[in-house]
This record gives C-alpha cells, sequence and structure tokens, in this order.
C-alpha cells in the first residue's frame, strides 16, 4: 500500500506547482522563503523528536548560504542545482565536526552549544572583509541547468527549484523516520541506556542526526539566497536560530509535512505584521507563539492529529 | 561443559569502598546460575562490572573465551551478553508493541538493517509473537508509561533477549511484585529462556524462587562470593544463612509488618 505522506506530498507539490503560473509575485518570493526555511525545521523536528532543542541552526543556514555566494564570486559557479548541492555538503561537513562534540551533550547543554558555535561563525562573518563583514555579499542571478532566466521567470525558477528540493527534503525525512534508525528518536529521548543496551550508540545516532539536520539547514540558506539575492552575517546570527526553534514549536513535530506549513504560515503573519504594524510586528508573532503554546501544545499539526484521532 | 563466562578475580573500589573483590567464577553454558546476598553484597556490581555498566578495578571477564572486561555496553550486547534492570528500562512514551519492534529492529543482522523500515509487516508479526510468548501481548497498544510492574518487567526482559543473546542477565525480575505473580512471571520467564537455550544469570532476594529456579547458586557477601554450588547445599551453608538467608528472612519479616501495619 502506498505511503499516505508521500503521496500527499507529491498532490502538494503539483498543486505547488500549478499555483506557480498564477500567484503574484510577491506570493511567490514568500513562499520560496518559507519552503526554504522549512528545510531548516525539517532538521530541528528530528532533534526535536529526540528531545534536542538546537539553537543554533543558523550556524548550517549560513554556511550554506554563504557556501553558495562565495562559489559565485570566487569559482563563477552559477548552477542553483549544484550550489545548493555544495552548500548542504558545506553544512553538513560543519555539523561533522561540531556534532562530534555536540552529541556529548542533551537538553540546555546542547542548546546552549549550538548557539554558542553559531555565533563563532556570526563573529567571523562580521569580522571578515573578504566575506563581506557586516554588508555581506550579493548573489549572482542563478541558471537552472544551462537555463538562465531573469526577471519574474528566475523569481519562478528558484520558487519550483525550492520546491522540488523541498518535496525531496520532506520525502528522504519521512523515509528516514520511518527506519528503525529514524524510529530511535523518541527511545533516545526516554531512555539512552535501554538504547545502549540493545547495541546501539546513542551517541552515533544524535551525531548522524545533527549532520542530516545540518545538511537541511545549508540547502535551506542557499535557497533563501539564492530567492534574496544578498546574503549577510544575519544569516548565522542567533535570532535566526531563535525563528527557526519558533516555527517548530509553532508547526508541531508530528510530521514531515508541518514545518512546510508552519513556516508558511510564520512568513505570512510576519509579512502582513511588518507591513500593517511595523513597530508591533514581533508582538504580534510573540501572541502568535502564546496562543500556539497555550491552546496547540503540540504545535498546528496536532489539529490534524486530534482530528484523525476523532474519525 | 565449557565455561561460555569465566570471571578472575574481578574487583571493583569506589574510592576508599570496596564494592567488590576476589570474584572467580565460571559459568557453563546452559545453566541457570541464582545470585543472593543482602542489599549492598555485590550483586548488582558484579552484573554491572560483567555488562560494561561499571568498569572493573581488577581481574578480567572472558566471555566464550574474549575478553570484554574494557568492552563497552553496547559491544559486550551485540557479542550475545544482554541484560535486564532491577528498574525495569523501557521506552515509556511509546507502545509496548514499538518498544518491542525497536528491540527486534536493532537486532537485524545485516548491512543496512538499520535503515530498513521498522514497521514491516514481518517485524511487526514477530514482535507480537514474542509478546504472546512472554503473555503480555494484551497490552501491546498501551504506552509503556502506563503498564503495571510485573508487565513492564515483563518487557524489559523480553526486549533485553530480542537479540538473541547466549547469556541473559536478569536483576531482581521479581522485585516490587506481589508474592502471587512472583511465580508467575518466572514461569513465565525461565519457561521462555531455557526454551532459547541460554544461559541465565538472576538476582533474587526471595530464596524460594532461586530454589525452584536456579541450577546453582552464588551467594554473596560483602563484596565476595562466600557459597557457590548447587541450591540444597548453598541455602543450608552455615555462612549463608547467617549472612544472607538470615538477612533476607528479616527483610521478609520486616515487609510483612509494614504491610500488615499498612
Amino acid at each position: 500500500m502506498p505511503d499516505r505522506t508521500l503521496l500527499l506530498l507529491c498532490a502538494i507539490f503539483a498543486a505547488a506547482v500549478a499555483v506557480s503560473f498564477v500567484m503574484p509575485s510577491w506570493a511567490v518570493f514568500l513562499t520560496t522563503i518559507a519552503v526554504a526555511k522549512a528545510l531548516v525545521v525539517l532538521g530541528l523536528m528530528i532533534l526535536w523528536r529526540t528531545g534536542l532543542v538546537s539553537f543554533g541552526q543558523a550556524l548550517y543556514f549560513g554556511a550554506g548560504g554563504y557556501a553558495a555566494g562565495l562559489a559565485g564570486r570566487w569559482l563563477g559557479l552559477t548552477d542553483a542545482i549544484a550550489l545548493c548541492l555544495l552548500g548542504a555538503i558545506a553544512a553538513a561537513l560543519i555539523a561533522w565536526v561540531v556534532g562530534l562534540l555536540l552529541a556529548r551533550y542533551r537538553e540546555i547543554f546542547f542548546a546552549m552549544l549550538s548557539l554558542a558555535f553559531s555565533m563563532i561563525l556570526y563573529g567571523v562573518l562580521v569580522k571578515s572583509e573578504a566575506l563581506g563583514s557586516t554588508d555581506g555579499i550579493n548573489i549572482a542571478s542563478a541558471t537552472f541547468l544551462g537555463y538562465a532566466p531573469s526577471g519574474p521567470a528566475q523569481v519562478v525558477s528558484v520558487y519550483l527549484l525550492t520546491v522540488l528540493a523541498g518535496l525531496i527534503a520532506a520525502s528522504v525525512v519521512h523515509v528516514f523516520l520511518q527506519s528503525t534508525i529514524g524510529q530511535l528518536t523518541a527511545p533516545i529521548r526516554d531512555n539512552e541506556i535501554r538504547v545502549e543496551y540493545l547495541g546501539v550508540s546513542a551517541r552515533a545516532v544524535v551525531h548522524l542526526e545533527v549532520v542530516i539536520a545540518g545538511a537541511l539547514a545549508g540547502a535551506g540558506g542557499v535557497l533563501t539566497a539564492l530567492a534574496v539575492g544578498h546574503i549577510d552575517p544575519e544569516m548565522a546570527y542567533w535570532t535566526t536560530s531563535g525563528g527557526f526553534v519558533f516555527v517548530t514549536i509553532l508547526a508541531g513535530t508530528g510530521s514531515v509535512i508541518a514545518p512546510f506549513l508552519g513556516s508558511l504560515l510564520f512568513e505570512m503573519v510576519r509579512s502582513f505584521a511588518m507591513a500593517y504594524a511595523p513597530e508591533t510586528w514581533q508582538l504580534m508573532l510573540g501572541a502568535a507563539l502564546l496562543v500556539t503554546i497555550l491552546f496547540f501544545p503540540g504545535g498546528l499539526w496536532s489539529l490534524f492529529e486530534r482530528r484523525r484521532a476523532r474519525a | 561443559m565449557a565455561p561460555i563466562l569465566e570471571v578472575h578475580e574481578l574487583g571493583k573500589t569506589f574510592g576508599s569502598i570496596t564494592a567488590a573483590r576476589d570474584i572467580t567464577v565460571a559459568v557453563p553454558a546452559g545453566q541457570t546460575l541464582g545470585i543472593i546476598g543482602a542489599n549492598g553484597a555485590g550483586k548488582t556490581t558484579f552484573v554491572n562490572l560483567i555488562t560494561g555498566y561499571l568498569k572493573p578495578s581488577t581481574g578480567r571477564i572472558l566471555f566464550e573465551r574474549r575478553d570484554i572486561t574494557d568492552l563497552s555496553p553496547r559491544e559486550i550486547t551485540r557479542l550475545g551478553v544482554c541484560r535486564s534492570f532491577q528498574v525495569p528500562q523501557v521506552f515509556p512514551t511509546i507502545s509496548v508493541l514499538d518498544n518491542m519492534a525497536i528491540a527486534l529492529g536493532i537486532a537485524r543482522r545485516g548491512a543496512g538493517a538499520l535503515w530498513r523500515p521498522l514497521r514491516s509487516r514481518r517485524l511487526v508479526e514477530d514482535a507480537g509473537a514474542i509478546l504472546e510468548r512472554y503473555r503480555i501481548a494484551d497490552y501491546r497498544d498501551a504506552l509503556a508509561s502506563t503498564l503495571p510492574q510485573g508487565v513492564r518487567k515483563l518487557l524489559d526482559i523480553a526486549m533485553a533477549v530480542a537479540a538473541e543473546p547466549r547469556i541473559v542477565l536478569l536483576d531482581e525480575p521479581t522485585s516490587g511484585i506481589s508474592v502471587e505473580e512472583k511465580y508467575e512471571i518466572m514461569e513465565v520467564v525461565v519457561g521462555a529462556l531455557r526454551a532459547s537455550g541460554l544461559t541465565i544469570l538472576f538476582v533474587e532476594h526471595d530464596m524460594e524462587i532461586v530454589e525452584r529456579y536456579a541450577d546453582r547458586v552464588l551467594a554473596f557477601y560483602d563484596g565476595t562470593v562466600i557459597a557457590d554450588g548447587p541450591p540444597d547445599e548453598v541455602l543450608h551453608d552455615e555462612k549463608v544463612k547467617q549472612f544472607v538467608v538470615g538477612e533476607t528472612l528479616h527483610r521478609t519479616a520486616r515487609q510483612g509488618a509494614a504491610a500488615a501495619h499498612a
């Protein structure tokens, strides 16, 4: 029997492609940013299920963005797919190194250590003239396997690549979470002693999860950079990490679809709040999070789970 | 019969406290070994040392002639030495069936075994069959956190032996369980484990249970073995009566009085 989640993901992808021809450009851009950032949240979701909160995903998000920016500037690489892969690999490598230490820690120590690593990258970016310092770097228009769109076609092309990346990432993460190693998230959160006495290294699994989350965040960073056309140290700042945690809480961790739903809602609330209440938009976001925590402690996805449980 | 487990001059100290000293034991394959002793006598320390939870200060541990003294719990488990715990170690926020399926999924051999889907029909059926064998199938959809203590103990043991080990160490499998349930649980556990041809080491305070199920008994006192032999011999040994059985009787009497008072 076909997997319902994979079928739903394919249906959402088809719908996302179809509406791209009728959506206004601001909506295309907003959705691109939301889906790109949802990739980061997808990685956070895996860690969250394991009982780990990372306040440092901006490290990999920024690393991905800068890998794409520097590859364009220094190597003249403009192919969006190659940049995506490069960003994901660069971020995964950093995550692998950082993960050697991170995987030893749990709870608040994991959260604070991940934050510390991201702030190191932020400090390096801010102080390095070669990396654009606080001004950042402009990203050249991307090409797509030799196709070089311009104007609105460029925006739509980045959008289509982003939703395709979202489909692939969500499908891969879903399959991972259904595997034996993916199903170890709750056991590691619950009882590492039993996991060890079943013959599996909880630390190795956490390390793997850090790398997967890093790669996803790196790809998200590249896609965001391509959509915005600019990168700056803000990408690696702790408030960016906080935003990803915010969306994880808002979305819930019950399904790989949840991060996309949460991220889309977050970007919409933020955009409209900034447009209509530029002085108080953070207040409105805070209120939205408060409502979520009070009424949907399992995140927005819990609404669907409750409905399914009642059915 | 060749020993499956050999312990040579094992010792463990925590600062100035000696938790285990000069323990030398050889366990033949297929034997059911009861471990008795008063609280603090070193029984659980002995189990923890064999299964890698603690590292010995002195001595060596051989499993099937391979030195496992310095191996991690994970490595020891993979070699075929599994254990259950005095406080059952299960995954409380998932169902009993998922607990069992995860234990079985990890136990699968072959390249990429951990990457295969956990909830395959075959694995779910196998997990269900094990729950039947341990007579806890009625609880298969319940969260492990909601289980009665006896069921949780059985689940802990069933998960421990999912990897089809060659030796299993049970740390007080009947502690915290009513007298009526104790025998029921031991019948289920020992029956299932013996049917698999496992070597069993179990720590137990109830001498009747030890007498009924053990082929051989090790009596611990003050961190070392003071008697080793068949149950009827060890349980009637003067030192054992003085330091172990007497203590246990006093404890049982105290518990009985407390229960009556309550």
